[in-house]
Parts: structure tokens; C-alpha cells; sequence
């Protein structure tokens, strides 16, 4: 039984069609990319995954359960969380409190506890505390965690909006380009901690990458979008071979010209 | 050592100031230093406990000490008070929900009204039988009740409008707000609601129930003086519990949601927090103690009219909120404080001396200019006439020097 299951997801904006009837399939305990060229739909697929967009056609099966319909929070709330190509931390709230807000759903607080400060609310919030610390130890972010979120350098910022995704105790974890703009050996870290978390933190990963080393040296599958539809997936030495993988990234006639040389 | 010398300076600060503001009763300075006391108290880092003592000592000993001396001093304190709890509600919704609302009178106003139709003889105008006004002791019941009708009308109102953002948001709880008023000043008639824009009276006090208790210790207290210590106990004690359970929302997940839907709606709604509920939440809890003060605010003027809930009251908090820093609860009272001894002590103050100038036939002789009388000085220069413009300039030179405010939020350290 697959975690998440994609079935003819199609999305449309005006006369582009974001996404033309993509399946993919994400089995647990896996590490899967998404890859392709810009504009080929990856963002938008993990936008409507997480309820940012509703597709105009197809089915999303999570855990054998239907996404269809379900808000972003509530898509949280069953269990995939996800980071932003385009970092989006709360940026005047310190680390600590980025980190805790990923645990709203899990806290799950009334009102007359907060008012009246009990006991088991106050355990709660330490509990949580806890936890957001050790989530933050994780991101290698130990240290700062009274800083501002935006007081944090580029690398840090979306380490910690890893740590963030995290707290919210995600089966599946969707990472938007984790590396982006990161030299050779923080993207070496970064792919360290991918490994670790597998079976530890979460049960599955699905990420969008452009740096073809971490593509490659992370992935148990790869699945390829062009112009919105799913061109090849596989292992990623089978999609490396691909000529219609080559051809989406190097052009018409590249395949010739690779097979030649 | 020098350690333990700083709660004594703090000490003899306190004495001090209080002794000068009851030696002069007149002064506004000698008041001002003493109500400078509190923020002194804010800034300097002494031991949490030396901290409240001395705060507790200001607040429930001292003030009303010199509030039985001066009245007005009391009256000022009440106001202060009254604009503390408006501004520490509508920080939760601007600061920490981050939605700008420019009608947030429109709550206080209902709690007002709330309490002045039926603790008054107007309620008898549409419910037959002549049971109005209620007994005095119906004022904490409706001062309970209020906070739910606030929490249901921020309700009401968000539901259709948290859709919006920003600026249309803006727009139509102003809207709201002149709605509310236009109804106060129309519903006397088919049926005499509100009694339109002559106002409510007279409306009925909260009962002195503690009059026994005084007797006993053989104090005989007027009740013409005793009145305005009981409000300034009451809206302390509102304001405690403002600040109590604002401090304790903004330090739980709600508090934490609140921040991250200010700070990006998107992301936040990614982490799983529900970004419309929390929003209504928001809007709740500051709607309510709006209304709360606004019952508090209705007994203690005795009568209102629609002419207190206007535009630029809301626009007075908000600019209270903004001044002090948003999302800051200090800041918010700090903001409250400010600005209302701004209007009501230092610009008139400025205006009672001038026109002492005035009256004086001084004359003025400057070299190179000749002289000039005192007593021709125009009545237009006035500053208390200059009020929103003072105001004006503070919060563009605040926007351009401090746009965070004076006591913006502060990082908790936590661990």
C-alpha cells in the first residue's frame, strides 16, 4: 500500500495547464525528488498537495484517505507538512516560537486551560518546548533559539524551516528546493540529515531539487515533470538515461548528440 | 551593594514625587513625575518581586491616596485606565493578528449601550412594566454579559469580512463602526431604542456594597468622593485581568498562531494552523473587552450620547496602539498613558498656563523687536485647540524615528 497516492491530478490557470494528469506514487520509507525544468509544474503540484490549490481533475490518496477538498491546515493535520522554495519563515518571531507554531494542531489547547494556566496545559506547553528544542538541536540550530527568525543566515533560515515543518510530526515531508543557494558541503549536510530523518522523523520524502548531485545521491526514485506532465520516473541511473529526460533539460536532438560522444 | 540601593532610590523616587504632587496639587509636573514612577519601575532591572511591591504600592496605595486629595488626579487615572484596556484589545487584533481595524469603537460602544438602555430608565420605552432601571448589583451580571455580546458581534462582524485583507478589511470595519454609530443616533424612533442622539441618563451606578465594611472601621466616606475609588479599583482590576489573559493567550498556541498568521497567512496555514478561526478568535477576544469597558465606561460618565464612539476614537486608540508599539503589551498601555496625558493633562496644562500669561498684562520685551503684551496673545493659541495636530506630529515624527514603536516586543526568553 503506497503512503500517497496521485491519480490524473490536472490544474489549469487560464490557458496553461499547470499540470496535465500526473500520477505518481510514493511508497514508505522512501526518498523520492521531483525534478524538471523550470515552469514544469513542481511547485504547483506541491501546492496542490497541500491544499494551497485545489486540482481541477484527480484523485490524492493519502494513507488511503481522500485530500480532495481538505484545507491547507487540515491536509497538516494528516499528516504532510512541507517548506517554501521561497523561504517563508515568520521572521519577528523568535526560532523557538517558529518551531512551536509547526505543533499547533498537536497541542490542541482549550481556551479556559490557557485562561486558567493549568496544569496539564502548562505540562503540554513544556512538553512541547522540549520537543521544539530538540527539533532545533536537529537543524543544527542549537544556541539560537531566542533569536528572531529573521536575525538567521540564508543556510539557517531554511534549516530552520525544515526543523519547522518537522514539528508538525509530518508522515510525509515535502522540501522545496531544501538546497537551493547552498555551497557543496552544507548540501552535503543537508542530504546527512534527509537520511537520518527517514524512519526517525517522518516516513517518507518527496523533494524538488535543481542540484543533480543531491538528485541523485539521495533518491531511491526520481519522477520527472515537463510542461506538467510526468515524462519518466524510476530509479535515478534509469532516469539519467532517459532520453526524453535529456531532451527536456538539454533540448530537441541533445539525445543524438549524447549518444554519439 | 550598589545593587541593593536601587529598589531604595526607586523607593524614595516614589515618595518623593507622590510627596511633591500632594504639596502641589496644582502642578501637572509634580503628577507627571509621579506617573513617571510606573515606567521608571518598567525600565530598570531590579528583582521581580521588589518590582510589584513597589508597583502595587503606586497603584492601590499611593494613586488613590492622592486621587481622595485631587480629584481630578483620580479622573485622569480612570481615564488612563479606561483607553488601557481599548488599546491592550485592539493590540490583539492589529499586533498579533495583524488585521487593521479602524472601527474598533463600534464594541466599545455596544458594551456602553448594552448597559446604559437597561440600567436606565430607557429600557422602559420598549419593554412594558416599568422594571427599569435595574438594581445596581445587575451592573457585574451585565459586565459579564458584555464580554460575551462583544465576543458575538466580533463574531457577526468577522465572519463576512476575515475574507478580506489589508486595506478592504480597513474600510469595512470602519463601515462597521459608522453603521454602529448611525444606529445609536436613529433608533428612537418607530420604537425608542437608544433615545437617538440626546443620549442616556441617567444610568445607574454599580452598588457600594462594601459600605458596611467601611462603616465598621469607622470611616466616613462621602459618596460623591467614594464613587470615583471605586471605579479606579474596578477599571484597575479590569485591566489586570486584560493584561493577565492577554499575556497568558499570547504566550500559548493561540498567541503563537496569531503571530504567524501576521506574519504569512500561507506559511502559517501550512503548519497547520486554522487561519480562519483563529482569526475570528482574534477579533473575539479584543471585541470583548471592548465591550466590557465600554459597560465600566457607561456607568461611570453617568450618561452618553453616540458623540463618544466616533471615527476619531477609534483612530485614538489605534494611533495609542502604533505609539506604543504593536504587538507589545506594555506598549500598549505605555501608548494609552501617553496619549491621554497628552490631551488631558499636558495640553491643557500648557493652556491654563498661557492663558495665566494672558491675564498676568505681561509684557514681553524682546531686544531688536520691541515689546510685545501678553495679554494680546490670540485665543487660538491655544494648545489644547491643537490637540490633533500635536498628536499628528508625534505619531509622523514616531513613523520617521521609532516606527516600531517605544517599547516594541520584546524576545521572551525562554529556558
Amino acid at each position: 500500500m503506497a503512503l500517497l497516492e496521485l491519480r490524473g491530478i490536472s490544474k489549469r490557470f487560464g490557458g496553461l495547464q499547470a499540470l496535465a494528469r500526473v500520477d505518481i506514487e510514493l511508497e514508505d520509507g522512501v526518498i523520492a525528488s521531483l525534478i524538471g525544468p523550470n515552469g514544469a509544474g513542481k511547485t504547483t503540484l506541491f501546492n496542490t498537495l497541500t491544499g494551497l490549490y485545489q486540482p481541477d481533475e484527480g484523485e490524492i490518496r493519502f494513507q488511503n484517505r481522500s485530500l480532495i477538498g481538505l484545507k491547507p491546515d487540515q491536509i497538516t493535520g494528516a499528516g504532510i507538512s512541507r517548506t517554501f522554495q521561497n523561504i517563508r519563515l515568520f521572521s519577528r518571531m523568535t526560532v523557538l516560537d517558529n518551531v512551536l507554531v509547526g505543533m499547533h494542531s498537536r497541542l490542541n489547547t482549550k481556551l479556559w486551560q490557557i485562561f486558567l494556566a493549568t496544569q496539564e496545559y502548562q505540562a503540554r506547553e513544556k512538553a512541547a518546548q522540549r520537543r521544539a528544542m530538540e527539533l532545533i538541536d536537529l537543524a543544527g540550530l542549537a544556541g539560537r533559539e531566542n533569536e528572531w527568525a529573521h536575525q538567521l543566515s540564508y543556510g539557517e533560515q531554511r534549516r530552520l524551516e525544515i526543523a519547522r515543518a518537522l514539528a508538525a510530526a509530518p508522515k510525509l515531508l515535502l522540501l522545496d528546493e531544501p538546497t537551493a543557494g547552498m555551497n557543496t558541503s552544507e548540501a552535503q549536510s543537508l542530504m546527512t540529515l534527509f537520511k537520518e530523518l527517514i524512519g526517525r522523523y517522518v516516513q517518507a520524502i518527496l523533494l524538488i531539487e535543481h542540484n543533480m548531485r543531491v538528485v541523485m545521491g539521495i533518491s531511491d526514485r526520481v519522477h520527472v515533470l515537463d510542461y506538467g506532465e510526468k515524462i519518466a520516473e524510476g530509479h535515478p541511473d534509469e532516469v539519467r538515461q532517459d532520453p526524453r529526460v535529456i531532451e527536456a533539460y538539454l533540448g530537441h536532438g541533445a539525445w543524438t548528440e549524447h549518444a554519439k560522444s | 551593594m550598589t545593587r541593593s540601593l536601587v529598589p531604595i532610590g526607586l523607593l524614595a523616587y516614589i515618595s518623593g514625587s507622590c510627596l511633591l504632587a500632594v504639596l502641589y496639587p496644582q502642578s501637572v509636573l509634580a503628577f507627571l513625575l509621579f506617573e513617571a514612577s510606573l515606567l521608571l519601575l518598567y525600565y530598570i532591572p531590579v528583582h521581580a518581586k521588589v518590582k510589584s511591591t513597589l508597583a502595587a504600592l503606586v497603584l492601590i496605595v499611593l494613586m488613590p491616596l492622592l486621587g481622595y486629595i485631587n480629584g481630578y488626579y483620580l479622573e485622569v487615572a480612570i481615564q488612563i485606565g479606561i483607553y488601557a484596556a481599548l488599546a491592550l484589545g485592539l493590540n490583539i487584533v492589529v499586533g498579533f493578528v495583524g488585521l487593521l481595524n479602524l472601527g474598533f469603537v463600534a464594541f466599545y460602544a455596544i458594551g456602553a449601550y448594552l448597559w446604559a438602555i437597561f440600567g436606565s430608565p430607557q429600557a422602559n420605552e420598549f419593554i412594558a412594566g416599568g422594571g427599569f432601571p435595574l438594581a445596581p448589583y445587575w451592573f457585574f451580571v451585565f459586565l459579564l454579559l458584555s464580554i460575551g455580546v462583544g465576543a458575538l458581534t466580533g463574531l457577526v462582524l468577522g465572519l463576512p469580512v476575515l475574507r478580506l485583507r489589508g486595506d478592504y478589511l480597513a474600510v469595512v470595519t470602519l463601515g462597521f463602526a459608522e453603521v454602529v454609530r448611525a444606529l445609536v443616533n436613529n433608533l428612537d424612533k418607530p420604537i425608542n431604542l437608544t433615545n437617538g442622539p440626546r443620549g442616556i441618563s441617567p444610568i445607574v451606578k454599580p452598588p457600594l456594597f462594601f459600605h458596611p465594611v467601611l462603616e465598621f472601621f469607622g470611616l466616613q466616606v462621602t459618596d460623591a468622593k467614594l464613587y470615583p475609588l471605586y471605579f479606579y479599583f474596578l477599571v484597575l482590576l479590569l485591566v489586570c485581568i486584560i493584561i493577565l489573559v492577554t499575556r497568558r493567550l499570547e504566550s500559548s498556541r493561540i498567541g503563537r498562531a496569531w503571530k504567524a498568521i501576521r506574519e504569512d497567512e500561507i506559511a502559517a496555514a501550512a503548519m497547520g494552523v486554522p487561519v480562519v478561526r483563529m482569526k475570528l478568535l482574534g477579533f473575539a477576544v479584543g471585541a470583548s473587552f471592548a465591550s466590557a469597558v465600554g459597560v465600566l465606561f457607561a456607568a461611570k460618565q453617568v450618561f452618553i450620547n453616540p458623540e463618544s464612539f466616533t471615527f476619531m476614537e477609534s483612530i485614538g486608540v489605534l494611533a495609542m496602539v502604533i505609539l506604543g508599539g504593536m504587538g507589545s503589551i506594555p506598549g500598549a498601555i505605555l501608548g494609552a498613558t501617553g496619549v491621554t496625558i497628552l490631551n488631558l493633562q499636558l495640553l491643557k496644562g500648557l493652556s491654563l498656563w498661557l492663558n495665566g500669561l494672558r491675564q498676568s498684562g505681561a509684557v514681553l520685551s524682546l531686544p531688536l523687536l520691541g515689546s510685545y503684551s501678553l495679554s494680546q496673545l490670540p485665543v487660538q493659541f491655544e494648545p489644547a485647540k491643537y490637540e490633533r495636530m500635536v498628536f499628528g506630529l508625534i505619531l509622523i515624527l514616531m513613523m520617521i524615528f521609532r516606527p516600531q514603536g517605544i517599547l516594541p516586543p520584546r524576545r521572551d526568553r525562554r529556558r
